[in-house]
């Protein structure tokens, strides 16, 4: 393969390096390809009579959307990170903290890993003098 | 034509239409909030404006990932407000500015502004949650409204100078709007903030202080970051000032800070309001 070859292969399939922001996730395609189902099911939580429906059944609930292994475990362990790591999107992801009771308050404490008074805590201390 | 009288920016936290079902606007807590928009009430009041055009972000209850439009004007006979998911009471409906909605998407497509339009639209509490803060209580909303929502969910999201544009055709748009009718603008959410990750919680009083102070008079000033580098300044929901930015420039070129109100924290939130008014309105106070 000569040069131009290789620079024309190089240029047309190498993406750009992503920008990494500590702590945060960018919502890109990659994301939202690999989070579609979990996504959508959240989506669905719009609607009361879905939400009993995942609540009465909730393994059958996440089969009918067709949830990945990775994603099924992360809702099963009600863990947010685990559930953006496969691709959830906090917007929807806020429809299945609001069956479990959860506000974004105790979602960002799980997060970070402190208690939900120190993370309260932590954003009063944010305010200026 | 149609007057520009100005408009309010706002946080839209969920929180709020919360604590307004629970009536709990003069706790300790809520009070700081509540209390900055006791002069959005006085000027409402004296302006009347006819209709609202409000930039906001849908949170997945109209739009969801199978379809994304970076920029969608609503162009129905009234909107309605559904189920979240998450607790918050329906609002009532409210009336759309239909004639003048097709006004601006004409204008807005002629300028090659490639907008999605929308005849069937629900709004979420990024809408209703200002809505009860400018109007309190009442029986119908005093408004009919435009709402045009920008894409802060889905990445690649639009620039802030793209968003900044899209305001000033909005403006252009209104100006040329033949109608005795005025018209007042919002723009929803922000500021800094954080919901998802492990870092959130974060909050960035200095960047949101460099909005409020250049938004007014030199709005072009936002426009030097990129959607992603606001998201690492402002949090991953702070982006949310895109909507303020194309508030900004829909309100025309010059306009005059008549109150600003910022307070950390409003559920994750550092929240602000800023109400900013137009050599229009003036004219209307004075003739009043």
């Amino acid at each position: 393969m000569n040069a131009t070859a290789v620079a024309m292969r190089t240029g047309s399939t190498k993406t750009r390096a992503k920008r990494r922001i500590d702590g945060t996730s960018l919502f890109d395609g990659d994301a939202a390809s690999k989070g579609y189902a979990l996504n959508a099911m959240c989506f669905s939580f719009n609607d009361a009579a879905n939400r009993a429906a995942f609540v009465a059944d909730e393994d059958a609930y996440c089969a009918h959307f067709g949830l990945s292994p990775l994603q099924r475990a992360a809702v099963a362990d009600r863990n947010v990170l685990a559930m953006i790591e496969a691709g959830g999107n906090i917007y929807y992801l806020a429809k299945l903290a609001g069956i479990f009771g959860l506000s974004v308050q105790d979602v960002g404490a799980q997060q970070t890993g402190m208690g939900v008074a120190a993370f309260k805590q932590m954003l009063l201390d944010q305010a200026e003098g | 034509m149609a007057q520009i009288l100005g408009g309010v920016l706002t946080s839209h936290v969920p929180a709020i239409g919360g604590a307004i079902a629970r009536g709990l606007q003069q706790d300790p807590y809520w009070r700081p909030f509540f209390d900055g928009f006791a002069p959005v009430h006085r000027w409402l009041n004296s302006q009347k404006p006819d209709v609202a055009v409000v930039f906001y972000n849908d949170h997945g209850l109209n739009f969801f990932l199978d379809q994304m439009p970076t920029f969608a004007v609503g162009a129905a006979a009234d909107y309605r407000n559904d189920d979240e998911g998450w607790g918050l009471p329906v609002m009532k409906d409210m009336p759309g500015a239909q004639t003048l909605a097709w006004h601006i998407i004409e204008h807005l497509v002629a300028e090659e502004f490639d907008i999605t339009m929308c005849q069937d639209m629900l709004i979420d509490h990024a809408v209703t949650v200002p809505f009860q803060l400018a109007w309190p209580g009442v029986e119908q909303w005093p408004v009919k409204l435009v709402p045009i929502a920008i894409n802060t969910v889905q990445h690649p999201l639009p620039s802030p100078k793209r968003c900044l544009a899209l305001g000033r055709a909005v403006a252009k748009a209104i100006s040329s709007w033949e109608s005795d009718e005025t018209v007042m603008i919002m723009g929803t959410g922000g500021l800094s903030h954080q919901l998802d990750g492990e870092r959130a919680g974060f909050l960035n009083p200095d960047y949101d202080r460099f909005c409020l102070d250049q938004i007014g008079p030199n709005p072009d000033a936002l426009t030097g970051h990129s959607a992603v580098d606001i998201i690492e300044l402002a949090g991953s929901q702070g982006i949310e000032i895109l909507n303020w930015i194309a508030a900004r420039g829909a309100m025309g070129a010059t306009v005059h800070e008549v109150s600003r109100n910022y307070h950390i924290p409003i559920s994750n939130t550092a929240a602000a309001t800023m109400l900013l008014e137009t050599d229009a309105a003036i004219c209307v106070a004075e003739a009043a």
